[in-house]
């Protein structure tokens, strides 16, 4: 027997280009530990990461023991990881020249140097010099590391406040020749303000989110948060799966701003699997950045990232990043601008239902009790109320069986009906 | 050889009868199956379990570490929540029900996870149960069974003192006299009777036989309610010519000896028959091939469709090698000196009659099997001789009840395998659950008599 060897060609191109900054594939891995030294970068390098964030540079700190926790959910572990650690605790003059040999070994990949320099004119002056030198490709401005920087007026403390995040980064626009990333923190009411602000002063791009400050749990024997550091612990910084759907809304909003619009963005925040990536290049992103998923896992991890974006592209035509990336940022409205009009209603397909009731329980407490049980032994039947039905997608949400339960469209009249429309008309 | 005993060395014995169905050996491994039940609403597993425990609640309780909300979940719909987690045919039951079935995917492993739930309380005899205030009242139980002691629980919660009579020196019944070793030890069947009786106000009375050291009449003198559950006796007659001979036994007494005088001590033939395919005769073949016989097979009238007992049970006899011939009536045994050499069946066909059933109808083939021991297991035998005696109604020697337990002789309660002519140990319980509500109504409608004198 003839063993065929199948090969994989691609017809899609998904290297990416951000303000001229070059990358295989717009992976990234963000500015954190698996970007902290050389050995890990190469090795990054030869698993096919397209780019590094190298891990913040600035002045001298040490971190404790006990740095990280996490949320677990249903057995999934890591749904959501906190650290509280802090920028680069390696000597610089060691990063700066493991940088440069990095550069030097991988030059088809994009090397970007996260900063964050004390609040000052000189500082930023002296570390984007000596940054540059090492043949980097971009800066990136870390304002938006949620703790411990933070109680020295750095990291998030810039980020929160637009005014001194401009002054920021005008300093840092006199000295830089090359591009330049403004990172901001979630940690706000709206990214837009700082966003919009770091733009007018010069930043090329944006990237977003860094951690969210979060409290992960308690220890119920000890009674004390977790990481416990001897008995204590402290605000740390959120990532990893959980937090996706916030980042996600923050992109958009940067996305849809017409100041912030005009700059590429680096999407960050959960990103675990290739769908992710698309998701955040949908709503705008020019190239993702990746952290946990890379902690948790390890390098390899990018064969699939890759892999998987390929086959998506193919499959829906697209021949490079460019033709999708925003594709999604208009169909992102407000509630005011939905179609009233749009009615759908929930169908069980009996033939693939297992009986488990999950619809019917979230349907009649949780919701609008528009489920029908009807009594067997042991399997109950469960049918639609049309007429009670809103459409809401509760239970198709909780069905645990793919297809089963599907929305069909019941339209309520033919014409786009928005919600100041339906008013004039006197909500009828 | 022959009929021998001490066949095999203590290793062999102790790796033959280990436990059939291992429990989970850490958190993390019954976690994840635990976290893969969906929590299902008016669950089909509860449905289709006799007692009616709450599955997706106690499983909810494992994930949430509440191992102890997740035992008392348990135990208070079936207070031998772990006796049942090792012995129940689960793939007929609460497992066979899993939403999971209908997806094509392997059903929660529920009876592994009662087991993980009910093991520390056993261990630990948690007190896990509250006696309410003693109440006065006083019920006489036969039988230290299943369904006895079900009943006795039930009764003591509510305050009634019990008292019950059992013929055996150790409680249990079938659990400790009659299922196979693979599945439950006697000293784990010693800890359940202990957590039974741990709540108080159950005192069992070993070596006491009615009909021979107490008789009816008396207990309904001393006592306000008779509950009876003295289950069911031994294998039926075959009724056949040679069924004297040595060599021939029942299997209710052949696993009796397994179970009560230690495995090197009970003699097994090198070539074993057994008649029957119900749950008695798939454990009386293997524990034959695990006590070392060299030959063992099955006898059957009828073919795998209508056989009693489930596929996975006739999984473990056909991997344990043993074989099974169907449609085979044993017409009679052969024997030399005495002994049995033969076991002469006719071979059968089934023809529907008029009711539709299929019944075997002998053909003039004959099937010739060398044997040098048979064992009758082809359904057991009631205690009818009790039945008559103390004139209870009855179908075929089955206690007859109406609703919940309650007998034709007032104030005289019955369940379990009594009363169901044979079930299964999840049944029994349930049973006599039923069967303390019915004397606790029994009693109410009692006191309220007596007090409007
Ligand atoms: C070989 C075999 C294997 C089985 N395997 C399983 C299994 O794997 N899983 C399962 O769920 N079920 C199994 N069963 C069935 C299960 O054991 C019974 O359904 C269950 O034990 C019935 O409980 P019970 O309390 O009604 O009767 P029993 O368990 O029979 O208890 C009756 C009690 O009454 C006592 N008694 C009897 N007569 C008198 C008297 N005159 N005076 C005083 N005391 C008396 C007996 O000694 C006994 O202790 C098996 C049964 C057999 C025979
Ligand atoms: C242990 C750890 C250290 C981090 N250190 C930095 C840092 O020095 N500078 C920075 O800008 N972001 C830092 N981050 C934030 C990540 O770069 C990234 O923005 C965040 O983790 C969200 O992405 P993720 O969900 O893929 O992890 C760190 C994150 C972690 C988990
Ligand atoms: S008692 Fe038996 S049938 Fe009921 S849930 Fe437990 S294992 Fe299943
Ligand atoms: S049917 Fe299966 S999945 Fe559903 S609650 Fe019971 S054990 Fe869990």
């Amino acid at each position: 027997m003839s063993v065929a060897v199948i090969k994989r060609i691609f017809m899609a191109d998904i290297s990416a280009n951000f303000l001229g900054i070059r990358s295989p594939n717009p992976y990234w891995l963000a500015s954190a530990p698996p970007t902290d030294k050389k050995i890990n970068v190469l090795r990054a390098f030869e698993a096919g990461w397209g780019g590094v964030v190298w891990k913040t540079l600035g002045s001298q700190v040490k971190n404790v023991s006990s740095r990280y926790s996490s949320v677990d959910y249903n057995g999934s572990r890591v749904m959501g990881f906190n650290n509280i650690e802090l920028i680069s605790d390696r000597p610089l003059a060691v990063n700066l020249k493991e940088i440069a040999e990095c550069v030097r070994l991988f030059p088809d990949r994009a090397m970007v140097v996260s900063l964050m320099a004390d609040n000052n004119r000189e500082s930023w002056h002296e570390l984007i010099k000596q940054v540059e030198d090492t043949g980097a490709h971009g800066l990136e401005l870390n304002f938006g590391c949620p703790h411990g920087m933070t109680e020295r007026g750095m990291g998030a403390a810039v980020g929160q406040d637009p005014e001194i995040a401009a002054r920021l980064v005008e300093w840092v626009m006199e000295a830089a020749t090359i591009p330049v990333i403004t990172k901001l923190t979630p940690n706000v009411h709206s990214v837009v303000p700082t966003g919009r602000a770091a733009v007018k002063a010069g930043s090329h791009a944006l990237s977003l989110i860094n951690t969210i400050q979060s409290v992960t749990g308690v220890d119920l024997d000890t009674f004390v948060p977790n990481p416990n550091v001897a008995g204590q612990s402290t605000f740390g910084g959120y990532c990893g799966p959980a937090v996706k759907p916030i980042a996600l809304k923050m992109l958009t909003t940067i996305a849809q701003d017409p100041v912030t619009a005009k700059v590429p963005v680096s999407g960050i925040g959960g990103i675990s699997t290739w769908k992710d990536a698309a998701e955040f290049m949908l709503l705008g992103a020019t190239t993702v950045q990746v952290c946990t998923a890379a902690m948790r896992y390890g390098f390899r991890i990018i064969e699939d990232l890759c892999d998987g974006l390929n086959n998506w592209m193919d499959e829906k035509g697209f021949r490079t990043l460019d033709d999708f990336i925003g594709r999604s940022v208009p169909t992102l409205t407000s509630w005011e601008e939905l179609d009233m009009n749009y009615h759908i209603v929930a169908n069980i397909n009996q033939d693939k239902c297992i009986h488990c009731g999950l619809c019917y329980i979230s349907c009649e407490d949780g919701s609008h009790q528009a489920i029908n049980l009807s009594y067997g032994n042991p399997y109950n039947t469960y049918t639609i109320k049309e007429e009670e039905c809103v459409g809401c997608n509760l239970c198709k949400l909780v069905c645990p069986v793919d297809n089963c339960i599907t929305m069909v469209e019941q339209r309520h009249g033919d014409e786009y009906l928005n919600w100041k429309e339906y008013q004039r008309r006197g909500g009828v | 050889m022959a009929v021998q005993n001490n066949r095999l060395t203590a290793e062999e014995y102790e790796q033959r009868f280990s436990d059939i169905h291992p429990p989970f050996e850490t958190r993390d491994a019954a976690l994840v199956d635990a976290n893969r039940c969906l929590f299902c609403y008016d669950a089909p597993c509860t449905k289709s379990c006799p007692t009616g425990i709450n599955v997706p609640k106690f499983i909810k309780q494992i994930t949430t570490d509440n191992l102890k909300g997740a035992a008392y979940t348990i135990f208070s719909s079936n207070i031998m929540g772990g006796g049942c987690a090792k012995v129940c045919p689960v793939e007929k039951l609460c497992e066979g029900a899993c939403v999971y079935n209908l997806m094509e995917e392997t059903a929660i492993p529920i009876a592994r996870l009662q087991r993980y739930a009910t093991e520390p309380a056993i261990k630990g005899q948690w007190r896990m149960f509250e006696r309410k205030q003693r109440t006065g009242k006083k019920v006489a139980i036969i039988g230290a069974g299943p369904a006895g002691l079900s009943c006795a629980h039930a009764l003591s919660r509510e305050g009634v003192d019990v008292t019950i009579y059992e013929k055996e020196a150790k409680g249990g019944g079938l659990m400790t006299y009659g299922i196979a070793a693979y599945k439950v030890t006697p000293a784990f069947c010693e800890e359940e009777v202990s957590f039974i009786t741990g709540i108080g106000g159950i005192d069992i009375r070993y070596n006491q036989e009615l009909g021979k050291d107490i008789l009816l009449s008396a207990l309904q003198e001393e006592y306000d309610a008779v509950y009876l559950a003295f289950g069911v006796g031994l294998a039926r007659q075959l009724y056949i010519p040679g069924e004297q001979l040595e060599g021939v036994v029942d299997a209710i007494s052949f696993i009796y000896d397994i179970r009560n005088s230690g495995f090197p001590a009970v003699p097994v033939g090198d070539q074993v028959a057994v008649i029957g395919m119900g749950m008695t005769a798939i454990d009386a073949a293997t524990q034959a091939r695990r006590l070392g016989a060299k030959e063992v097979t099955l006898v059957y009238r009828r073919t795998q469709q209508e056989m009693p007992c489930t596929v996975a049970e006739m999984d473990i006899a056909l991997l344990d090698g043993c074989k099974i011939i169907w449609l085979a009536a044993p017409a009679e045994i052969i024997g030399e000196n005495g002994k049995a050499t033969q076991l002469i069946c006719h071979s059968v066909r089934l023809e529907e009659d008029n009711t539709g059933r299929r019944q075997p109808v002998l053909t003039d083939e004959k099937i010739v099997l060398p044997v040098d021991m048979v064992i009758k297991a082809a359904g057991q035998m009631p205690f009818e001789q009790l039945i008559y005696e103390n004139q209870l109604h009855h179908n075929g020697g089955k206690i007859a009840v109406t609703g919940n337990g309650v007998t034709s002789i007032n104030g005289v309660f019955a369940g379990g395998d009594c009363v169901n002519g044979g079930k299964e140990v999840v049944d029994a319980v349930q049973a006599g659950k039923e069967g303390a509500a019915a004397i606790l109504a029994y009693l109410q409608a009692d006191c309220h008599v007596s007090s409007s004198h």
